[in-house]
């Protein structure tokens, strides 16, 4: 019988030659990281009685979530961050303004196909994007990282999701992900690896991919994995710093579920509150009130998305405000060369530091009570962007930008003809 | 053999249930996060828990987010194992990290009600005049709940190696 992906990547970790679902193994990192969590995880490690980090050159520690510090007990938390990086001689340290933590680990080539990677962030199902195991674990896990540089994993079942054709002009990676979660619902992983599969992944640029492994954390999934390809390893050479070896499922892996999603017939998906499983069509979204508008994210804060938007502001003022937060500073240069940049702050947005921004509701765009929010990002939980009274719809750049114009939901072509 | 009261719950109880989002950044004590354990689905548990009490549940307890302290309040009053029909991945790995031995059993919240008391040995659960074979655990994994949690298991590996 064939093996997954997950099957295969995780006995390489853990140097076997062979796992099988249900088999409990120790699994090495190639990479550790975390993020304004940090000092969480410091507190646990020392509690192990663990003195030094066993494998500091591992690990990747990003300052994302509430930057620059929003509070003074924030700044303190960032400090203390600073000087355990010191202490410990972690290198692949990103200080305040680089980005969000998934962004620049990828940007920087940290993590590689076929590798292992842990992060204290329940969406490290991102790194699916390059043919990565990517695994969120929680501060006692990160802390047991820290300390052995392994993590018991059971070997999970997987289950297959295969898109087919090409996706129309205006719809994106964003739009495929929610199909899947309005399809098998937020429990629907029932905690399985997913492995996606299928024509359409090769149409989809690198700026889209991560979208569908980094949403399969909202679906409850270990991991998530696409077939990693050459432009994927052509976009990892200039950085990478070791070889590696890709890895692909047999074709006669088993799978215990499996689910298929048709591209070329999907419209526009919008995610209603309070749960990003509450998936419609965008024809069922029409004219549902906008107060505010944000482009930003792990999975919706990359060039190609402030792009999408810039094609539909473009020369048009904005009704409700705006939030633009690049996912990285190298998002920001490459927007700043193209005059992206330019669109949106002459149609009327706000620009702001890159990081997590509003996502977790932090800082930088906390709705009012009763304020709706329009975001690309990955989560729309009651409160989730800092208050509980504030709707807020999930959908992709084009969508999000459309409704800045109109101050509601509205098809993008109307607002782009 | 121990005896042990149970509190019974339904299928589906998340996370934010058992310990609500809102504070997770702010709690940091052990007896604070006690204290709001359950505390929007049954807020009279933490009046009723004893040390020794066991959780009994439905399909998918603990699905959800992957905060640890959804295990760690029950834990800090007294629980020593949770039973349900089956968990949400996250939360499985987070009982085995905290030391809270999580078991599967399909049918005993169905059987058993809130107050009553359940009988559990090695292998095997006794209730209802029924008797249940407790699932066993990859030793792996069971090393970890022998220890009290993957943090415990590892101080004791560090002292002992001196480092
Ligand atoms: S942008 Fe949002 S989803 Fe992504 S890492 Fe930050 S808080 Fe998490």
């Amino acid at each position: 019988m064939g093996q997954t992906f997950v099957q295969k990547a995780l006995a390489r970790a853990a140097g076997v030659a062979h796992a099988n679902v249900g088999d409990v193994l120790d699994v090495r990192a190639d990479v550790m990281f975390s993020h304004d969590n940090t000092a969480a995880i410091i507190r646990l490690f020392k509690e192990i009685g663990a003195t030094r980090i066993a494998y500091p050159q591992r690990v990747a520690i990003t300052l994302d979530h509430a930057v620059p510090a929003p509070t003074t007990a924030h700044a303190q938390n960032h400090a203390d961050i600073r000087a355990w990086v010191r202490e410990q001689g972690i290198e692949h340290f990103y200080e305040v303004g680089r980005g969000i933590c998934h962004q620049v680990i990828s940007e920087e080539a940290l993590v590689l196909p076929g590798e292992t990677i842990f992060g204290s962030d329940s969406h490290t199902t991102h790194f699916g994007w390059l043919g990565a195991f990517g695994m969120g674990v929680g501060r006692t896990e990160m802390a047991a990282l820290w300390a052995t540089g392994e993590l018991w994993i059971r070997v999970p079942e997987t289950l297959k999701i295969t898109l087919t054709g090409r996706l129309q002009p205006g719809v994106m990676a964003k739009d495929i992900a929610l199909k899947v979660l309005r399809d098998l619902r937020l429990t629907g992983s029932g905690y399985r690896a997913v492995e996606f599969d299928g024509d359409t992944i090769g149409t989809l640029s690198l700026d889209e991919r991560p979208v569908l492994p980094n949403l399969m954390a909202e679906f409850g999934a270990m991991s998530a994995y696409l077939p990693p390809d050459s432009l994927v390893f052509d976009a990892l050479e200039a950085k990478r710093t070791r070889d590696y070896t890709p890895i692909y499922p047999d074709p006669d892996a088993a799978y215990d579920q499996t689910h298929a999603i048709d591209c070329a017939a999907l419209p526009p998906q919008v995610a209603f509150p309070h749960q990003p499983d509450n998936v419609f069509d965008l024809t069922d979204a029409l004219g549902q009130p906008i107060d505010q508008a944000f482009i930003g994210t792990c999975t919706g804060g990359r060039y190609e998305d402030l792009a999408a938007a810039a094609a539909v502001l473009k020369g048009k003022r904005i009704r409700s405000r705006l939030i633009v937060i690049p996912a990285s500073a190298q998002v920001i240069q490459q927007a700043l060369a193209t005059g992206v940049l330019a669109t949106l702050i002459e149609a009327g947005a706000a620009l702001n530091t890159p990081g997590c921004g509003p996502c977790m509701g932090n800082h930088m765009g906390v709705p009012a009570p009763n304020e709706a929010t329009i975001s690309t990002g990955s989560r729309n939980f009651r409160g989730r962007m800092g208050t509980p009274d504030a709707p807020c719809y999930l959908a992709n750049p084009y969508v999000v930008a459309a409704a800045a114009v109109a101050g509601c939901i509205v098809d993008p072509r109307e607002v782009m003809a | 053999m121990t005896q042990h009261r149970v509190h019974v719950y339904g299928d589906n109880v998340n996370t934010d249930l058992i310990f609500a989002g809102k504070y997770t950044y702010t709690l940091r004590e052990r007896d604070e996060i006690a204290r709001r354990a359950l505390e929007d689905l049954d807020p009279d548990f933490v009046k009723r828990v004893q040390p020794g009490d066991v959780i009994v549940a439905g399909q998918n307890w603990g699905n959800g987010s992957s905060r640890e302290q959804a295990v760690t309040c029950l834990k800090w009053n007294g629980i020593r194992a949770i039973i349900a029909a089956s968990f949400g991945g996250l939360y499985l790995r987070n009982c085995i990290n905290q030391g809270v031995h999580p078991i599967v059993c399909p049918a005993l919240h169905t059987l058993v009600q809130t107050g009553d008391v359940i009988e559990i040995d090695d292998g095997t659960i006794r209730a209802a005049g029924q008797t249940f074979a407790i699932p066993p655990l990859s030793p792996s994994v069971q090393a970890i709940l022998d220890a009290g949690g993957l943090i415990p298991m590892l101080a004791r590996r560090f002292r002992s190696e001196g480092g």
